[in-house]
């Protein structure tokens, strides 16, 4: 591993689009950076906002949403739900002191996975030149902890 | 928890192998997610083969295991195969899962370390995910026996008439006024140069007159709701200003009609129609069609010729457009392509230079029943070419406009060569970039046609012009070439020029794609399940496509997928039942606050509330499990099956273990 800051990224992809661009970049042996894990849904209408918080708050650096092109939701138009969600979440995080850039949403239909291995390349970057996260870790108590995640998020 | 979990991972013989340390993630496995409930963790050449799923098969019944995690390939590829091998020993398959380690990580990284600990990540993630996972049961709905068919082209036709002669109902949808594609434009077919109509005329008349086939011209698609099984679809029959129950297309009021116009559908803008009119003498259904917008009657308030000499009084100017509803099981989509348009490319001179012409326009030429009786002469009616140039991939194969081989134009041309030859005895000159002749019949065509001594010149066309630059160009069009097997630049005097014109999807390809919630490649075909393996199904079960809809083909080969469309709804209709994925959303009622924030979420009106108790329900019939309810909950009282908050917290935790 290099010493350089290497982020996490949780990603969160659409069953229908953009895991299946991730599919075809790799079947298409697309190159990009490893960075990112992905977490399937079967909607980016699915992404409740505690998801990207419990990300964040468990040690990730930065948050990648994914999901089907306006007009092109395989249901129809959840996407446009989760559009609401993340220009909300920006604000919620930028309310945290937490530099909204930290989350990105990326339309990618099934056929664009060299668009989509771009984008997660040019987002670890971004996350790069922001630094690590570095949010403190406190106890229940309040106290300053080592490995106590900073809120408790419940399902 | 108590679970007992069994870890699998794939070399798949060097595809995982070779970029991740599959040992080492078997054995970090079974060290760090014991605490888990990881019991075993194993590795295997191939986890698919039938060995590698004995294994897992064995551990499930000889160690009682509750989970099974398979470290491999993507989840739409083996999936199925893993969990429906979990079911085989007892499992319930929904207790299994796929973490895709080739995909999202041998196939896309290159430094084994950082992948192999990407690889440690994803199954952590899984591992902790799969212990929230439920035993589920597959839901299974009824399937509506009624099809839809969107397009009657040679490929709609062929699956409406596959399934028609199944003995199931098929509604055959076609906006123009008859069935029969851009196939019925044609004159003759590559290889063979059967005459087109005389090949597909019949089977028009089949689909026009089959029993089992409602056919609706001069229609378009509204609007399409429900789901695989239980569409219901809005049909608009346009106003034809023709009683279809009276007429009896005995053509005498499109004789009496007074008025001619460009015709630029069936004739391609190369020959004119009455303004009421049948496109062509073998339409399906006969009925003539009256064009509003050029009519002397609608525009003047006078004439209504067609309607004082109609024996039958089938004409009525008060006729509105109709909308009908149908209830479908399965839809196919068969709505063909569009032409190259080549003004697009002004240096080939297209509407500027009257002698090129476009392979439609040609088509028509040779056609017998065409606007010059199928003499192939020049734009004034009577001059005979005797030197036609032929020129391939117009709009197609360039960076451009269209990147990809429109795979018909090379046959066109040699047709067309033949053509000409056999008509007008001229000199012809294909002008190609490569010859791609690949199916059955086709490379010997080539030869049969270079044997006629066509000239063939490799070489892209820089240009075509109307300026000499000698006194034997006077007069001519001159095909600027580099031929580039001699290594010189050609300038070929001609009488005549063909363009090639490339086919492209649908001008509004985009918006039906989403009228039927299908999507388009970057090129804008629709996208199939599997480009190999699954060609004429789509990511939306009982959304099917055939034909051109997908990508260029030619006649067998839309036949083919026609066909293969038909087998695969027939297949669905005689199960009589559709099995789907039990992801749903369910309210626990207890918890539920009734605070409607979900209530407007819905875009299948699967949520409704219930005022007498004040909370809120979800149809299961209804619910498409996206989960856009799960998450917008703000009490937690709507959880979804299969990708639950329970589920995803966990993968997170899991995939950020050790960070």
């Amino acid at each position: 591993m290099s010493k350089s800051f290497e982020p996490v990224i949780v990603g969160f992809t659409c069953n229908w689009c953009s895991y299946r661009a991730a599919d075809a970049a790799g079947t298409a042996r697309v190159k990009y950076a490893p960075n990112v894990r992905l977490i399937r849904l079967m909607c980016s209408g699915r992404l409740d906002p505690t998801f990207v918080m419990k990300a964040l708050a468990g040690g990730a650096d930065g948050v990648l949403i994914s999901g089907c092109h306006p007009g092109d939701c395989h249901y129809i138009d959840q996407n446009y739900k989760a559009l609401r969600r993340f220009l909300l979440l920006r604000r919620t995080l930028k309310g945290f002191g937490i530099e909204p850039e930290r989350i990105k949403l990326v339309w990618a239909s099934a056929a664009e996975g060299v668009q989509l291995a771009r984008e997660i390349d040019s987002f670890v970057e971004d996350i790069r030149k922001l630094g690590p996260l570095n949010w403190p870790k406190w106890d229940s108590n309040g106290h300053a902890a080592e490995k106590q995640p900073v809120m408790e998020v419940t399902a | 928890m108590g679970e007992k979990i069994g870890v699998y991972v794939c070399h798949c013989g060097t595809n995982i192998a070779g970029m991740v340390d599959v040992e080492g993630v078997r054995d970090w496995a079974k060290d760090h997610l014991a605490e888990d409930g990881v019991v075993v963790s194993r590795d295997y050449k191939f986890m698919c083969s039938s060995l590698g799923q004995e294994l897992i098969e064995k551990d499930i019944k000889e160690l009682g295991l509750t989970r099974v995690v398979v470290a491999a390939c993507s989840p739409h590829l083996h999936e199925k195969t893993f969990r429906t091998a979990s079911e085989r020993a007892g499992l319930n398959p929904y207790l299994t899962e796929l973490v895709s380690i080739r995909e999202q990580v041998s196939w896309v990284h290159t430094d084994k370390a950082v992948a192999t600990e990407k690889s440690k990540a994803l199954l952590a993630g899984t591992v902790e995910r799969v212990v929230y996972n439920e035993a589920l049961e597959k839901l299974k709905v009824p399937i509506n026996p009624n099809t839809l068919v969107v397009g009657g082209g040679i490929a709609g036709i062929q699956a409406a008439l596959e399934i028609a002669n199944a003995g199931f109902h098929v509604y055959l949808v076609e906006r123009e006024p008859s069935i029969g594609g851009h196939m019925a434009q044609f004159d003759k077919t590559f290889p063979t140069l059967d005459c087109s109509a005389c090949i597909l005329t019949p089977r028009m008349v089949e689909a026009g007159y089959h029993p089992n086939i409602t056919l609706l011209t001069w229609s378009e698609v509204e609007s399409v709701s429900g789901y695989v099984g239980n569409f219901n679809v809005t049909i608009k029959k346009k106003a034809r200003y023709v009683i279809e129950e009276l007429c009896t297309g005995c053509g005498i009021c499109v004789e009496k009609c007074p008025m001619k116009v460009v015709d630029d559908a069936f004739e391609a803008g190369f020959g004119k129609r009455k303004v009421i009119y049948t496109p062509f003498a073998q339409a399906v259904p006969n009925y003539p069609v009256l064009d509003k917008p050029n009519c002397t009657y609608f525009k003047n308030g006078k004439c209504k010729a067609c309607e004082k000499f109609c024996p039958t009084n089938a004409i009525d100017f008060t006729q509105e457009d109709k909308y009908l509803n149908v209830d479908v099981g399965n839809i196919i989509l068969a709505t063909g392509y569009d032409l190259f348009d080549p003004r697009r490319i002004p240096q080939y001179g297209y509407g500027r230079l009257p002698d090129v012409y476009t392979s439609m326009e040609f088509e028509r030429m040779c056609n017998a029943s065409g606007p010059t009786d199928g003499n192939v002469v020049l734009r004034d009616g009577k001059t005979v070419p005797q030197t036609v140039v032929i020129v391939h991939c117009v709009g197609s194969r360039d960076e451009n406009y269209n990147q990809y081989c429109s795979g018909i134009c090379c046959m066109q041309s040699l047709k067309f060569a033949h053509l000409v030859k056999e008509r007008t005895g001229a000199e012809v000159y294909n002008c190609y970039i490569d010859m791609r002749t690949p199916f059955k019949d086709y490379e010997e065509f080539y030869k049969r046609i270079l044997d006629e001594g066509t000239h063939f010149v490799r070489g892209k066309v820089a240009e075509i012009t109307d300026a000499a630059r000698i006194p034997a160009e006077e007069g001519k069009l001159i095909v600027q070439v580099e031929d580039t097997l001699i290594g010189k630049q050609r300038r070929i005097p001609a009488d005549m020029v063909i363009l090639s014109i490339g086919i492209e999807p649908r001008a509004d390809a985009k918006q039906t794609g989403q009228l039927f919630g299908i999507s388009c490649s970057a090129s804008g075909w629709y996208m199939e399940r599997h480009p190999k393996l699954d060609p004429v199904t789509t990511m939306t079960e009982g959304i099917l496509i055939a034909g051109c809809a997908s990508g260029p083909k030619d006649i067998p080969a839309s036949v083919s997928q026609g066909a293969a469309a038909a087998a695969r709804v027939l297949d669905k209709i005689l199960q009589k039942e559709v099995e789907m994925e039990p992801i749903r959303a369910t309210v626990d009622e207890d918890k539920c606050s009734g605070c409607k924030i979900c209530n407007n979420l819905c875009p299948f009106n699967a949520i409704s509330f219930i005022d007498d108790l004040a909370v809120t329900r979800i149809n299961p019939a209804l619910c498409q499990g996206c989960g856009t309810c799960v998450a917008a909950c703000p009490a937690g009282a709507i959880s979804g099956t299969g990708f639950s908050n329970e589920q995803i917290f966990a993968q997170i935790d899991g995939l950020l273990m050790g960070v």
